[in-house]
Order: C-alpha cells, then structure tokens, then sequence
C-alpha cells in the first residue's frame, strides 16, 4: 500500500490536481474515463498496468481471450532446452489486483463512430479510448499449402496462444531421427522480431549439438541479409560448425510452397527439399480485428500518427505493438511495451489534464542467445522525423564484434542480462 | 545549478506530486524513465545484475553517462543506449531517479 502510494505519489492522482490547477477549464473526470484496452500481450498488458498506475481515475479494461499469457520471448530457448512452457506463461492476476477488469473473451467487431466493441460472447463494451494491442495475423496459404491444418505438420511457433506451438516444435526436435534435417522458412521484412528466426536457429543448434551433433539445419530466408548476421553468423561458426545452411534469397531461399504431407520445402526455382521437420514462419498482416475494422491500409499493416499512435483511419483508437506500421522500429516486444505507455499518455491527455509527450523517444533493446552464455544484442533510440520516425544518429547499433576467445565475458553479461530484461518487461507487463 | 534544480524537484514533488521536468523543464523524466523499466526492473530497483536507479546521486549519474557515453566506462550496452539521448533528457532522467525512493 505505501508503494503504492508512492507510485502515485508520481504518477496522476497529483498531476491532476496540477494540471487541474494550471488549466482551470478542464474538469477532472473522477472515475469516467473508460478506458478499454484488447489484447493482453507486450503491448496491451504493458498499457494497462502503466494507465493503472499512473491514472488511478480512469477505468481500465482489458480484454484478451487467452487466460494466461505464453510470450514469444524466450520461446526460444523452450527448443534449446533452457526453459519450460511455464517458465514463460504468465497469469493476469498481478493486473487484476491492481484494479484491471480482465475479460477473457475476443473482440468480434469494433464500432468507431459509436466507441463499442462487440466480444464473441454478444457483450457489448462502451469505451472513451481504445488500445489495440492484438498482434499478428498470419497469412495462411501466402505460401501455397501453409495454412491452419499444415501448422500442425510444420509448425511456425511466431505466436504465443496456448504453447502448443511451441512445445510442438520441441518434441518434433526431440523426435528428429539421428543425423535429420530441420528446415525453416523465414519470411521477407516486415515481420514480427526480426531477430528471432536467427536466434532459434541457434537454439535449435544448441540442441542438437548435444543431442544429435550429425543434424542439419538448412534455413531458407526469403531476404538477403538479416538483423545481427556479423553476430549470428560469427556464433554459429564459432559454435556450431557446418551444421547450419542460411539460404538466402539469391541463392534460391525463398520457400513458395509447402507440401506437409511428404515433408517437402518447394523453392522459387522449383527446387524440392525434403526435410525431417519444419518450421515454417509465413508472412503476417495486422491480427484480424484490425484488419475487419477497416483501420489497416493495403500493406496489411495499420498506419498511425507517430506521436500518439492514433489510427488514421478512425480517432479514439490507438494502434500500438506489431500491428501498426511503426518503421524503421522493428516489430518488437520492447517496442511494443514502450510505445505502449506513450499511446496511453496520448489517449488519456484530455481526460486527465495530464499533457501528451509532444517529444517522445521510442526505446528497444532485442537480446538474442546464440548458445550457452552466448548473448548478443542491438539498440535504439527512435524519434519523430519530418516523415514520420527516425533512429537516432551516431547511436545503438549491436553488440561488438569479436572472437569468443576475447569476447567471452562480454558475451557471457549479455546473456545474463538478456535474462534479466525478460523478467523485468514481463513485471512491468503483469506485476 | 545543480543545486538549484535538485532543490526545485522537490519542492515540485512535495507541491505537485508531479516531478520537475512537467513543470516546464526541456524533457519530461518521468515519460523518458519508462524505457529504462524494461532491464532495470519494472519499478527500476534493479533486476538481478542489472542496478537499481532508485534514489541515484545526481552528480553521479550524470558522470555515469557521460562515462557511458565516451566509452569510460565498463559496458556492454549501456554506452550505445547512453549515445541516444540529448543533455536535457539526460538531466531530466538524473532529476527523475534521484527524486525515486
Ligand atoms: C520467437 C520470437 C522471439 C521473440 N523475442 C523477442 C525478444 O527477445 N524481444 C522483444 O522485444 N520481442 C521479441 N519478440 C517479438 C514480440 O513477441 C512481439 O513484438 C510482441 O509480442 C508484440 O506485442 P503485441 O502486443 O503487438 O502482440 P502480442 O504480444 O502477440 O499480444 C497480442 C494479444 O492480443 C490478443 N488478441 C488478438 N486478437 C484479439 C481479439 N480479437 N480480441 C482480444 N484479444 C485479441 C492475443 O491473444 C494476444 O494475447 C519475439 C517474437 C518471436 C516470435
């Protein structure tokens, strides 16, 4: 209670006395405010526990079908055999003590003009602010004869939902025959965590190296050049041997169909490969909702105002994590938590008195392991630009480059700290 | 000055409950310590190897940074971070955790 009390000592509950104070016109709402947030994931989860703190007058409402949350973060290392499904599956009741409405349900269908959104069950919720925070969609069949049915053969593991994704792919590893070939199918930018695809070919490596040291693994990659190669690329050769392939676009990478039933990766040019097991990670859109509400453009993807995260398309409605088009900011969790706290602060400026960040800074880190004590990372800082966001010059950039031999301690904080940056989000998102 | 700022943080605190740099100071420290909560705990008292920023001496904060930012100090990661950010937002941050209990 005195933490609390503490934290608001910080947050609004005198801020808008202040701001009541500074602008006498505006009235503050006491309890009024409704604001409804779907999707409990990095963006949302991070939204609601930030506005909870800092707005104690307004109303939080989240709403997220899933009853506990599996990240994407540290999925990873669920292949590499240095976490379990529970270590990275976290409950809602840290945001339900402190005074969110969960609702474990899915928005249906978002009315714009009339600030209501329809759930699956029929309940109909009145906001004054939307957050939508509800992920990627994946576009089943962009390559032919990858949809739903084939995920179960191939499976692509770039959501959470209910872990079986994840642990799918783990027993299949576990169940690769001696000296086997694992294939991947690595999408074309933009894409949820660029980095990711590149750190669970090493920790797929960094199972095999002890299970199945003969294994192969053969990446295909739709691009010509992906996030932290010089790192990955020096961790796997230093690490791994010969045991992985990056294939990429140039050199016949772009994977064009699947056929699930014999196992089978066609390329572009018509090569067939044939592997004992695959994971194929398929171009993504905006999640559904998004899309059905008519706020994303042709990209698939939802264009907002850079300073508040406000939908183009629709006013009230904040878009933020993966779902917007927030470029040069990659799909991130980091990203998605930290523009997260801005959308709130835009949306709720009005109601609380309490002004927008006019001069935002846009912040990620994405830690990758590339084996055991083996972190590596890239950072930035972003701002607005004439043109809408910007990296900041002379500034962030990746992890320096090294032999283990010289680089071992480095490498080995790094892990460490990655370590520590999951548990510190995943507070900030549920605690 | 120094002095002078940290002196007018806390009589913003004590009066607003808001801290300095939303009372008209260049950056808002309160927006911009939001980052640094994803790796230095969601309340940033630190998380497991990672310091706590919770009640940070001012001088040597800004020393830290600065340190950081030259590459003077020890770091992994935190000379790139320390490289993106402007002296207001810098000063802002040191008023806002040395103003944290
Ligand atoms: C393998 C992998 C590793 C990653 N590693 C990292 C990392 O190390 N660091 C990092 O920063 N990022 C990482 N990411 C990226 C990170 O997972 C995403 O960027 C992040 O999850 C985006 O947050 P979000 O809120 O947009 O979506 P999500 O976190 O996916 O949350 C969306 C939520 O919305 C819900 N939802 C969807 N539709 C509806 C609806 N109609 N109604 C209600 N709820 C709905 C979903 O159930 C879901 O819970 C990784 C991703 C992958 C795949």
């Amino acid at each position: 209670m005195t933490r609390f009390l503490t934290r608001r000592q910080f947050g609004t509950l005198v801020s808008a006395s202040a701001a009541t104070l500074a602008m006498p016109g505006i009235l503050r709402a006491e309890n009024t405010g409704r604001l409804l947030i779907i999707g409990g994931g990095f963006g949302g989860a991070s939204a609601a526990r930030f506005a909870r703190i800092n707005y104690p007058d307004v109303s939080v409402t989240l709403v997220e079908p899933q009853t506990s949350f599996v990240t994407c973060p540290y999925g990873n290392l669920i292949l590499g055999g240095k976490r379990a499904l529970s270590d990275i599956t976290h409950s809602y009741d840290g945001l339900r003590a402190r005074g969110v409405d969960v609702i474990h349900d899915r928005a249906q269908e978002i009315d714009a003009d009339g600030h209501r959104v329809t759930l699956a069950s029929g309940d109909v919720l009145d906001y004054d602010k939307l957050i939508l925070s509800p992920g990627i969609g994946l576009r089943w069949n962009a390559i032919e004869g990858y949809d739903e049915a084939a995920s179960e053969v191939f499976p692509h593991a770039w959501w959470g939902g209910d872990g079986s994704q994840i642990s799918l792919l783990r027993a299949q590893l576990e169940a690769l025959p001696e000296g086997g070939v694992v294939g991947l199918a690595i999408p074309d930018n933009p894409f949820r965590c660029p980095p990711g695809p590149y750190e669970r070919i090493s920790m797929i490596a960094h199972h095999l190296k002890q299970a199945n040291p003969t294994a192969k693994i053969l990446a295909f990659d739709a691009k010509e050049g992906f996030a932290k190669q010089g790192l990955f690329e020096n961790a796997w050769a230093e690490l791994y041997g010969d045991m992985i392939e990056w294939i990429p676009a140039s050199g016949d990478g772009r994977i064009m169909r699947v056929d699930p039933g014999n196992k089978l990766f066609i390329s572009e040019f018509g090569e067939e490969h044939s592997v004992d097991m695959g994971n194929v990670i398929p171009p993504q859109y905006a999640a559904s909702i998004a899309r059905d509400a008519g706020l994303a453009n042709d990209s698939g993807w939802v264009p907002v105002d850079p300073r508040t995260f406000e939908a183009e398309a629709a006013s009230d409605i904040h878009v933020i994590g993966d779902a917007n088009i927030g470029t040069p900011m990659p799909k991130s969790g980091y990203i998605a938590n930290s523009t997260a706290k801005t959308a709130v602060t835009a949306a709720l400026a009005e109601m609380s008195g309490r002004p927008a960040w006019d001069d935002p800074v846009y912040f990620n880190t994405c830690y990758s392991h590339a084996g055991e004590d083996y972190g590596i990372s890239v950072a930035a800082t972003f701002r607005l630009s004439e043109d809408g966001i910007a990296a900041t010059p002379d500034s962030g950039g990746v992890s320096l480059q090294g032999d283990l031999s010289e680089m071992a301690r480095t490498r080995r904080l790094e892990a460490r700290y990655a370590d520590a940056w999951y548990d510190s989000i995943t507070d900030d998102m549920f605690s | 000055m120094m002095r002078q700022k940290l002196l007018a943080a806390a009589v913003a605190i004590t009066c607003a409950g808001w801290p300095l740099t939303a009372l008209g100071d260049d950056a808002d420290g309160h927006m911009l310590a939001q980052a640094c909560a994803g790796c230095h705990g969601a309340d940033w008292g630190g998380q497991g190897p990672i310091s706590d920023l919770r009640g940070y001496d001012h001088e040597a904060f800004l020393r830290a940074w600065a340190e950081f930012q030259a590459d003077e100090r020890p770091a992994t990661i935190m000379n790139r971070i320390a490289r993106g950010y402007s002296e207001a937002e810098i000063a802002a941050l040191a008023d806002y955790f040395s103003s944290l209990e």
